[in-house]
């Protein structure tokens, strides 16, 4: 429970490359073209899903959200305690490329959207879900992405 | 008095035809987003909606291509102008329905998918 404040702090430096991923593939994307993934759009969407372990897609930063079920879902993430260090977010809102070419790339129309180790899991609902009946604390385990146990006890 | 709702019947006509719910809840949660910055400019009351499904056709799929099926379903509904913002889904099978009720787990659905429309 003590890591929170830090959790929020670190999430707010993991979400630093949001704005080199957005220049990234901002310029000459025409409207037609978002319809379907270029492979240019492709390979930076690659790219930020394999940026990080735990990677969100999310309207918003983690610190301000910029809607309930993103919000929502990095609440989640945060009383999973998931290593900052091993976690990234990308804001949409950022980048309209970005924000058409994921739900094309995922299969999945909405957002918040989630990868794990470069795996789609899921948006909200499907998080939300996993954290009540435990998969999520499962999952997060075994891909080793959760902050370290500390080695005395801290209370 | 009638109230049309466009959106909503076409949602329950699709989902009923398709997947053959055993039990279909839609509800309609746009009034309470309505201030959002996001619906500046809309008029439609048929933009937020929580839908619970349990149908046979969930068996054997895990929940991600559950939901797709039912975004498939809506997908014309989802993309056009002034359509569905967000959709909020529960997607059980009727085993999985009756367990978790059950288990005194009447919780409702929370936390949902928000179309980036």
């Amino acid at each position: 429970m003590i890591a929170r404040p830090l959790l929020s702090s670190a999430f707010r430096l993991a979400a630093r490359p949001a704005p080199s991923f957005a220049s990234k593939f901002s310029p000459r994307i025409s409207p037609i073209a978002l319809r379907y993934l270029s492979a240019e759009t492709r390979q930076a969407i690659d790219k930020a899903v394999a940026s990080a372990p735990v990677v969100l897609f999310m309207k918003g930063t983690p610190e301000t959200p910029q809607c309930g079920f993103s919000r929502a879902s990095i609440q989640i993430l945060g009383l999973q305690g998931v290593d900052p260090a091993k976690f990234t977010a990308f804001n949409v809102l950022e980048d309209e490329a970005l924000r058409q070419g994921i739900k094309e790339y995922s299969e999945w129309p909405t957002i918040p959207q989630l990868y794990v180790d470069k795996e789609f899991v899921g948006g909200c609902d499907i998080l939300v879900a996993m954290h009540q009946n435990g998969e999520l604390a499962k999952m997060l385990e075994e891909k080793k992405v959760l902050v370290p146990a500390e080695g005395g006890e801290s209370k | 008095m009638s109230i049309q709702t466009p959106m909503e019947d076409a949602m329950r006509r699709k989902i009923t035809e398709t997947l053959k719910p055993s039990h279909l809840e839609i509800h309609n949660d746009s009034s309470l987003h309505a201030h959002h910055q996001a619906m500046a400019g809309s008029t439609s009351k048929e933009t937020h909606f929580r839908v619970v499904i349990t149908s046979e056709a969930f068996r054997s799929k895990m929940q991600p291509a559950r939901h797709r099926m039912v975004y498939a379903l809506l997908k014309e509904e989802m993309a056009m102008e002034g359509g569905i913002h967000a959709l909020q889904l529960r997607t059980r099978t009727p085993e999985e329905e009756e367990k978790q009720s059950a288990e005194g787990k009447g919780v409702p659905v929370e936390g949902g998918d928000v179309a980036a429309a």
